[in-house]
């Protein structure tokens, strides 16, 4: 009966000329009527398996969109592996996926150096390699790499909203930065001196590093304190978040302390280092906080509460990397609905490219998902928030683009 | 016997030859992660199984074999065949320097150094007045050699990844034959009669610090060839990619492939290459407790390892005791 229905179609399509041709089926390899493959790589063993949680809950969330019948007919099968965080076994990885279960597309495998390992790779093979989960600013390269998208907003990004806030509040500021030797710390670095403009030179009065292998930051922050600084930029992991902000409460400093979004979260930095003596700090938010009591009867957290307890019951509330996942698996599937029956790569990669005004509903009232052909950073735009004691408190306006 | 293992690596080496023209380019790839891991293995089983020192460090040797190959071709714009011999040179004298110290360390305080020599590269290679050549954290990405257009104009054309997986075995047949030569002539009585009696030896005039200091070397120089091949084969080098589980894939996989035996290098390679796939298959949430048990389970079925179950197997076949193979030490 269908293949009857081939000739006749192709007689319809040459009768009314072109207008058929955008009804057509286009498939790439791991694309078909019946099922849509996604590929990702996630560490579930290794020193960065606490974040293997946001590919259980990926895999929970498609597993309920294809309950609800999937996207445009089509079930989303995901096959997630393994790499411990380790580079060549990323690479080993996306090649099977690629090579052997011959998937549509990667899907946020996780860290920078992970993908940094599989960069070049997926755009040789042009393989839409989407919504990496890292915040590295280079995902956003469409021209040299067509094929890579990042998703939460990049550190430069966020660098430029503290440098931004700091010209609107104190112009006159003299700033201390800390910040990890690394390319997250100096990626962070760029984006803030950037932000500051042509008065980055006068306004940053001192800038210290640490080693990730340093045992603390004190001395650093002794340096930065004596700089006679009244604002303070830290660029830190947790740990050593913590050590600072203590450090700076004990020392009497008493800098406007602009905190970086990574060492955001009041469990693993803010308690450590004393919740009393964190009151004040600012940083930026970009999605809610399912945690947080103000959100607790938010359509979107009651959503993913429900969704978790159904779908994923042996995941933890707690953990914000289940929130995140949650939120990211919808962009990705907003993107194959968008590309309805052309489930071509070039048409993924170009549907991934015209996000318009998507509203993810875990995101921050105000924060839209955009991209473009030249742009391919989809969140841009983050909230300012200060440390009452207990909780994050946004304030101002939505800021970036 | 000596006809009949012959042929047998011939064998082997027919079917090595024609492997890429089965299997995809994904299996080929993967098979040349088998040869570059059976050279790593060889370098560690010349120090372990046939010198009888304990190294958990070598994972920092295929580091700094992966590191030159990388710096060489990013920085200094080497082509990748000639960083081979540089990376082996290079961890020849590195491991010849630490072996020179640590060697006054016996067993289980040698592989304690030989560790915090694993620990720590990783570290080092992050190190801020290094970052120049080594990217610090961002690694160095690399691009992966094509095959020689003479190949094509012969009528041979071969993808990157046929044409990487011939250039490892050539590299890997040489590393062999030169692991085999250096065992049974002098040097390799030297180092068996130190594992197995290190004050005989001594009374037997080998000079056993030069001779443990030069298996540290020779060792570390074979590690620094699949580093190095490895490297090229991935594309990219991080100080992630060298962590310390690495010089502990590394001791089991001689010790599973077989201490003190050549073809062991190869059994072990394609344990560590595989197992831990398959481990994953069986389950997302516990693959390590999985490899756990293919563990448990190899060293309880073949206590000498892959090669000595297969040679004494072979035994019973043929009815005869062999014992060509130096045995466990």
């Amino acid at each position: 009966m269908k293949r009857m229905l081939v000739p006749i179609a192709a007689l319809l399509s040459a009768a009314l000329a072109s207008s058929a041709a955008l009804a057509q089926k286009k498939y790439d390899q791991g694309a078909s009527d019946k099922e849509i493959l996604v590929g990702n790589i996630n560490p579930y063993s290794g020193p960065a398996s606490a974040y293997g949680t946001i590919g259980r809950t990926i895999a929970a969330y498609f597993k309920k969109v294809n309950e609800e019948g999937g996207v445009n007919g089509r079930q989303i099968n995901m096959i997630s592996y393994d790499d411990g965080y380790s580079p060549p076994k990323t690479v080993e990885m996306a090649r099977k996926l690629v090579e052997q279960d011959k998937v549509l597309l990667i899907f946020q495998s996780l860290g920078t150096p992970p993908n940094s390992a599989i960069h070049k790779y997926m755009n040789a093979k042009k393989v839409p390699h989407l919504f990496v989960a890292t915040g590295a600013t280079k995902w956003n390269d469409p021209k040299t790499f067509p094929w890579t998208m990042g998703w939460q907003p990049n550190y430069q990004t966020e660098a430029k909203i503290y440098a931004q806030h700091i010209l609107k509040e104190k112009p006159n500021a003299k700033i201390a930065v800390l910040y990890q030797n690394d390319d997250y710390g100096k990626d962070y670095l760029q984006g803030f001196k950037d932000g500051l403009g042509a008065k980055a030179k006068t306004m940053i009065v001192k800038e210290a590093s640490y080693e990730v292998s340093d045992p603390t930051v004190d001395s650093q922050m002794a340096q930065l304190q004596a700089s006679g600084a009244d604002t303070f930029f830290n660029i830190t992991i947790p740990k050593f978040a913590a050590q600072a902000i203590r450090r700076a409460w004990d020392s009497g400093w008493k800098p406007v302390h602009y905190l970086n979004n990574v060492s955001g979260s009041i469990g693993s930095t803010l308690k450590p280092a004393g919740l009393d003596k964190s009151v004040g700090l600012i940083t930026t938010l970009y999605l809610k906080d399912q945690n947080d009591k103000a959100w607790a009867n938010d359509p979107a957290v009651v959503e993913w509460t429900a969704f978790m307890k159904k779908y994923y019951p042996d995941g933890s509330l707690l953990a914000t990397e289940n929130f995140y996942g949650w939120n990211v698996a919808q962009t990705l599937v907003q993107v194959l609905k968008q590309s309805g029956n052309d489930l071509t790569r070039a048409n993924v990669m170009k549907q991934a490219a015209s996000l318009k005004g998507f509203v993810v509903p875990g995101l921050l009232p105000g924060i839209k998902i955009n991209t473009s052909a030249s742009d391919f950073a989809p969140i841009e735009s983050v909230q300012l928030a200060r440390f009452n004691g207990t909780d994050w408190v946004r304030f101002g306006e939505i800021m970036g683009k | 016997m000596k006809r009949l293992s012959l042929i047998g690596y011939g064998v082997l080496l027919l079917v090595a030859c024609v492997l890429p023209f089965l299997v995809s380019e994904y299996r080929t790839f993967q098979f040349t992660l088998v040869l570059v891991y059976s050279i790593a293995l060889l370098g560690l089983n010349i120090l372990t199984g046939y010198n009888g020192q304990i190294s958990l460090g070598h994972g920092a040797f295929y580091a700094i074999g992966a590191y030159v190959a990388a710096v060489l071709m990013d920085k200094a714009g080497f082509p990748y065949w000639a960083t081979i011999p540089v990376a082996g040179a290079v961890c020849l004298l590195a491991g010849f320097l630490f072996g020179l110290p640590a060697l006054r360390l016996e067993g289980l305080y040698l592989a304690l150094a030989t560790f915090a020599l694993g620990v720590s590269l990783p570290q080092l290679l992050k190190y801020h007045h290094f970052e120049g050549w080594t990217g610090g954290v961002q690694g160095v990405v690399i691009t992966k050699p094509d095959a020689p257009e003479f190949l094509a104009v012969l009528g041979l054309p071969l993808n990157q990844d046929q044409w990487l997986y011939f250039f490892t075995l050539a590299i890997t047949v040489v590393m062999f034959l030169l692991a085999w030569n250096l065992l049974r002539g002098r040097l390799g009585r030297a180092m068996m009669a130190i594992r197995d009696n290190h004050v005989a030896a001594e009374a037997m005039g080998v000079n056993n610090a030069m001779v443990k200091s030069l298996t540290f070397g020779v060792s570390a120089m074979f590690t620094g060839v699949a580093g190095a091949l490895g490297a090229i084969a991935i594309q990219f080098v991080a100080p992630d990619s060298f962590n310390i589980f690495v010089s502990l894939t590394f001791l089991i996989g001689i010790v599973i492939g077989g201490l003190a035996s050549i073809p062991g290098a190869i059994y072990g390679a394609l344990f560590i290459q595989f197992v831990p796939n398959i481990a994953d298959e069986f389950s997302k949430a516990a693959p390590w407790a999985i490899f756990g048990l293919f563990l448990i389970g190899f060293t309880y079925l073949m206590p000498l390892g892959i090669a000595g179950a297969i040679r004494l197997g072979l035994a019973r076949l043929t009815g005869k005791e062999h014992n060509s193979q130096p045995g466990k030490p």
